[in-house]
C-alpha cells in the first residue's frame, strides 16, 4: 500500500464525521464506565457534542483543516455541558492553532498538532501524569508520535502508533486513584475502573488512525 | 461605569438566583447569568458565558465568578477564546460569597482588581480560621477616630445593612474596621452575625476618617431606615 507523505482537509472532515460515528457507537459504554466514577454523562454529552459537529460540518464544511478543527472546539465547548466540553475544546484549538493555514498536514506537524492538544488538556484541566485523566491516554500517545516522526514514519504510522499508545494509556488508568474532577471524591473507590474521558480520548484518536489508513488505501487504489 | 459581573452555574436557576441575591445590593451594576447548557440542561455553555462578557462589559471590566470546576473551565476557554484580554477575568472564589461581595464592590466604584480581590477574600470572615483585621497593622503615627453605637432595627447587621456599610466606606479614603472586621468588606460584616443590641466598635484611620465614622454612626443609629 503506498504511504501518503501528507493528509489533507479531507482527511480531517472524514476524521471528524467518524469520530462522531464512534462516540455515537460508545455512548453507552463511556456513560457506563463515568457512572461508576463521576457524574454518568460522559457518552450523552459527548454524542451531543458530536451531533452538533456533524450538523454544522454538513451545513457548511470548513475549507480548512484549522477551521475544522476550531469549529469542532467552538461546538464542543457549547453542546457537551461537562469537564469534557472545555477539556476537549481547548485540545482541538489548540490544534487548530498548531496547523494554522496549513492545508498538508506532514508527519512532524501531526505530532506538533497532537502536542498541543495535549498541552491544552494540561492547562485547561490541571491534571498531571496519572491523576486518572485524559492527560493519561494523552501523554502516551504524543510520545509514541514523536517516535514515531523520529524514525521517519509516515502520517499513517504516526497516527497508528499514537492510538495504540493511548488505547493503552487508557487501559492503564484502570488501577489508578483519581486526583482530578469528579471521581477524586470518591478517592481510593475510584481505582479498579477505566478513565471514562482517557477511554473516549483513545476513540478520538483511534478514528484519526482509522481513518488515515483507510484514506490512505482508498487514494492508493485511484 | 461600574465593572459588569458574570455569574457562570451549571444550573441556569442557581446562576439567575444569585443574580438576584446580589444585584439586590449593587442596582448600578451589570450582571449576566450564565448557567445552563444551550439546551437548558446541566452544565456550562462557551456561547454563555461569551455572549454574558460581551453584555456586561462597559469598558471598566469584568469580573466571572464560577460554580464547579468545569464552569471555571469553560470560563477560562471563553477568554482563551477571546485572546485573553487585560480588562476580564476569572474570580477564584465561591459562587454566592464571591458574587455578592464583588458586586457591592463594583457598586462602590471599585475597579477590577479590587472587585477581584473582594470575591476571593470573600469567605475569608467566616469559620474558625477566620482572620479579622488586625487593627495594630494601621500605621501607628495616624490618628484613629472611633465610636461604640448599637445595632437598633430588628435583624442587625443582615446583608442589606452591610452592603450598605461597605458601600459607602468603600467610596471613601479610609481604613476602618468594625468590630475588628473590615469594614469595606460586605462578606466580614456580614460574618459577624451582629445581632440587634450589638454594640458596633468602629476604627477609623485615614483622610476621611472622620466622614467614615460619621456615617457609619448615622446609618446605625437610624436603623438603616428599617424601623
Amino acid at each position: 500500500m503506498a504511504e501518503l507523505n501528507t493528509l489533507n482537509n479531507e482527511w480531517v472532515l472524514t476524521w471528524l464525521r467518524r469520530s462522531a460515528e464512534v462516540v455515537a457507537r460508545h455512548k453507552s459504554e463511556l456513560s457506563e464506565l463515568d457512572r461508576l466514577i463521576g457524574d454518568g454523562d460522559h457518552g450523552e454529552n459527548l454524542d451531543r457534542g458530536f451531533s452538533a459537529v456533524l450538523a454544522k460540518l454538513d451545513a457548511e464544511p470548513p475549507a480548512t483543516p484549522g477551521d475544522a478543527l476550531k469549529l469542532v472546539a467552538m461546538t464542543l465547548m457549547s453542546k457537551v455541558g461537562g469537564a469534557a466540553g472545555p477539556l476537549y475544546g481547548t485540545a482541538y484549538l489548540r490544534a487548530a492553532t498548531a496547523v494554522g493555514g496549513t492545508l498538508e498536514l506532514d508527519a512532524p506537524l501531526l505530532a506538533v498538532m497532537l502536542t498541543a492538544a495535549r498541552d491544552g488538556l494540561v492547562a485547561r484541566g490541571k491534571a498531571e501524569p496519572r491523576d486518572k485523566t485524559m492527560v493519561d491516554a494523552w501523554t502516551p500517545a504524543v510520545d509514541a508520535a514523536a517516535a514515531s516522526v523520529a524514525a521517519g514514519a509516515h502520517p499513517t504510522e504516526v497516527l497508528a502508533a499514537a492510538a495504540a499508545a493511548a488505547e493503552q494509556g487508557a487501559e492503564d488508568t484502570i488501577p489508578l486513584v483519581a486526583h482530578k474532577g469528579r471521581a477524586s471524591y470518591l478517592g481510593e473507590r475510584s481505582a479498579g475502573h477505566k478513565d471514562p474521558g482517557a477511554a473516549s480520548s483513545a476513540l478520538l484518536l483511534r478514528a484519526a488512525a482509522d481513518t488515515a489508513a483507510g484514506y490512505g488505501a482508498e487514494e492508493a487504489q485511484q | 461605569m461600574t465593572v459588569g459581573l458574570v455569574v457562570v452555574s451549571h444550573s441556569a436557576k442557581l446562576a439567575e438566583g444569585v443574580v438576584e441575591v446580589a444585584g439586590q445590593m449593587a442596582k448600578d451594576v451589570r450582571f449576566a447569568a450564565a448557567g445552563g447548557t444551550d439546551d437548558g440542561g446541566i452544565g456550562t455553555s462557551l456561547d454563555k458565558v461569551m455572549t454574558g462578557i460581551e453584555a456586561v462589559q462597559t469598558g471598566a471590566g469584568v469580573l466571572v465568578v464560577c460554580d464547579l470546576g468545569s464552569a471555571v473551565m469553560t470560563a477560562e476557554s471563553a477568554l482563551e477564546f477571546l485572546g485573553n484580554p487585560d480588562d476580564v477575568r476569572v474570580a477564584d472564589a465561591p459562587l454566592v460569597e464571591g458574587t455578592v461581595a464583588a458586586a457591592v464592590a463594583a457598586q462602590s466604584g471599585r475597579g477590577l482588581a479590587q472587585v477581584c480581590t473582594a470575591a476571593e477574600q470573600s469567605l475569608a470572615g467566616h469559620g474558625s480560621a477566620s482572620a479579622p483585621a488586625d487593627s495594630s497593622s494601621a500605621p501607628a503615627n495616624t490618628e484613629s477616630v472611633t465610636a461604640d453605637v448599637e445595632l437598633i432595627n430588628p435583624l442587625g447587621l443582615h446583608a442589606r445593612p452591610a452592603a450598605t456599610l461597605a458601600g459607602g466606606l468603600g467610596k471613601l479614603d479610609v481604613d476602618v474596621t468594625i468590630n475588628g472586621m473590615d469594614g469595606q468588606s460586605v462578606m466580614m460584616l456580614m460574618a459577624l452575625g451582629a445581632g440587634k443590641g450589638t454594640v458596633l466598635h468602629v476604627v477609623a484611620t485615614g483622610a476621611d476618617a472622620e466622614k467614615a465614622v460619621g456615617f457609619v454612626t448615622q446609618e446605625v443609629s437610624a436603623g438603616f431606615g428599617e424601623l
